[in-house]
């Protein structure tokens, strides 16, 4: 049973993603696409080892920021999603702004941003936040509003605070919803890294590819891409092993 | 343990009426319901769905004030929630990310003045825990997570929570209404044996009519919204009751009788 475990877990993903790729090769080279257009997974691998300490040095600009603006997400997200949760009142007040400013593509804020703060790391960290706290927002008030009213009725009779059913029921509860929403702002936040880098700035994987596609180094610009997907996976990956860590409780089917 | 005649009252309904909202959109859930409890009785409550059976229970615990009418409580009008009442519901609502010690400790981690020892004496209230859990068969399981119980066992365990520390009233909101029969008598006996153990007052909303006459001293029988009490049942069929006793001729013809006054006959 372990063995077939292992299989699907470890042999599935691997022989999907190498057949993608052999896959990829074998039509670059079926179709004499020109590298221009798109370059087959040698060709990367050729542009990576090449530039790989631009590639490497970027990337880790970018990851820095990343993670800069997702911890900023995560810290005010959760404040704000536990506002939201805490009150109809304040779920009322806050939930069409909040959805207006969702609403309006980030991409069109950077430019307003590089305006305050200049090129640099700022914008990108900024960028970052705003496209990733809004999933955490909604988890987290979704997660409090839907503890059970017999169980808050079992508490409130002896004499429970509001502040007491958040903390032992409301803020656990949610919890699984809080880490299901990480793993979502952690990509989202990179997205926005890139794009802000991509906007305007002097360093970062974004702005590496920008200048490798002026200057029609197209395989560089795809070995950005590949950096960008590797680190988005390594990043998931963290928030879902933090996940398991801490709401092992909310995944009992999946592990019997 | 019989109830003695002369038990002093525990909770006293004088002309009590309910409204669930305020104005002309008020719903009215209850119509001048009087009845008393005494201390250490077990009652039930039977009636028809919503007939404000669980509402009787909101009047009570505090958590829901009266419209007019008094509620009194040893002797003192209910103003809040009171803290001498324990509470267990149809679904348990356990807490799955608790073991089932640690469910049955919550209580203890609200209500004063146990809020303030727990975090010294942790032990000394786990070993109380574990001691509640093993009189009601859940010996062995007190480590476990509320998802490896079953249904039955899950039941056991919210009770514990509700009896943990140690109210004045047990109030039961259909407790046993999700499990299979013969689940359900198992938890019958338990209750029996744990109310008799401890002497605590209980009320038990329930629509098995058969629950309600093996389990209570008294039985109000509710019609339809807003509720009235139609129907006053002392059951004085002798304690400790054996589960046979539910076939016996006095025990059918209770039951009998109280089911004429469900439905709307009157």
């Amino acid at each position: 049973m372990h063995m077939k475990n292992a299989a699907i877990t470890v042999v599935a993903p691997t022989v999907f993603t190498v057949a993608l790729f052999v896959l990829w090769e074998f039509a670059c080279w079926l179709l004499a696409l020109p590298q221009t257009v798109l370059p087959a997974p040698t060709a990367i691998w050729a542009a990576f080892r090449q530039f790989q300490n631009p590639i490497i040095e970027n990337s880790l600009y970018t990851l820095w920021n990343t993670l800069a603006g997702f911890a900023i997400a995560t810290a005010f997200g959760l404040l704000l999603g536990i506002a939201v949760g805490w009150h109809r009142a304040i779920y009322a007040a806050v939930y069409p702004v909040l959805i207006g400013f969702n609403s309006v593509p980030k991409v069109a804020v950077v430019p307003v941003l590089i305006l305050w703060f200049g090129v640099g790391a700022v914008p990108a960290i900024i960028t970052a936040f705003l496209i990733s706290f809004f999933p955490i927002v909604v988890n987290v008030a979704t997660g409090l509003a839907t503890t059970e009213p017999e169980l808050e009725d079992v508490l409130r009779a002896l004499g429970a605070s509001k502040l007491d059913i958040m903390r032992k029921v409301g803020i656990p509860r949610s919890l699984p919803y809080f880490f299901g929403s990480l793993k979502v702002a952690v990509t989202l936040a990179f997205v926005g890294a890139v794009v802000s880098e991509t906007v305007g700035a002097n360093r970062g994987i974004g702005f590496l590819m920008l200048s490798a596609q002026a200057n029609f180094q197209v395989p560089l610009v795809f070995a950005g891409l590949m950096a960008l997907a590797v680190e988005g996976i390594v990043l998931y990956a963290i928030t879902a092993a933090i996940e398991m860590r801490f709401t092992g409780w909310a995944f009992r089917g999946q592990n019997r | 343990m019989t109830l003695s005649a002369t038990a002093p009252v525990l909770v006293r309904l004088d002309r009590v009426t309910m409204h669930y909202g305020r104005g002309s959109t008020a719903i009215q859930a209850i119509d001048t319901v009087t009845l008393d409890i005494k201390k250490g009785e077990v009652i039930a409550v039977v009636g028809p769905s919503g007939c404000g059976k669980s509402s009787l229970m909101k009047l009570i615990s505090g958590l829901h004030p009266a419209s007019s009418g008094s509620v009194m409580v040893e002797d003192k009008p209910v103003k809040g929630p009171l803290k001498s009442v324990g509470m267990a519901f149809q679904a348990s609502n356990l807490l799955p990310w608790r073991s089932v010690t640690d469910n049955v400790l919550l209580p203890m981690e609200i209500v004063q003045p146990h809020r303030s020892l727990i975090r010294r004496q942790r032990s000394k209230y786990k070993a109380n825990a574990e001691a509640l859990l093993a009189q009601v068969g859940l010996k062995g399981f007190t480590e476990k997570f509320p998802w490896q119980l079953s249904g039955g066992m899950q039941q056991r365990a919210s009770i514990c929570r509700a009896l943990v520390h140690e109210p004045d009233i047990l109030m039961l909101d259909e407790p046993f209404g999700a499990l299979d029969a013969f689940t359900r008598e198992e938890l019958w006996c338990t209750l029996r044996d744990i109310q008799q153990a401890r002497g605590v007052t209980v009320m038990l909303v329930t629509h098995d009519l058969r629950e309600a006459v093996f389990l209570a001293d008294t039985v109000y029988v509710m019609s339809n919204r807003p509720g009235k009490i139609v129907k006053v049942q002392t059951v004085d069929l002798p304690r400790p009751r054996d589960i046979e006793v539910t076939y016996t001729q006095p025990f059918q013809d209770l039951v009998h009788e109280l089911r004429r006054y469900i439905g709307g006959q009157h």
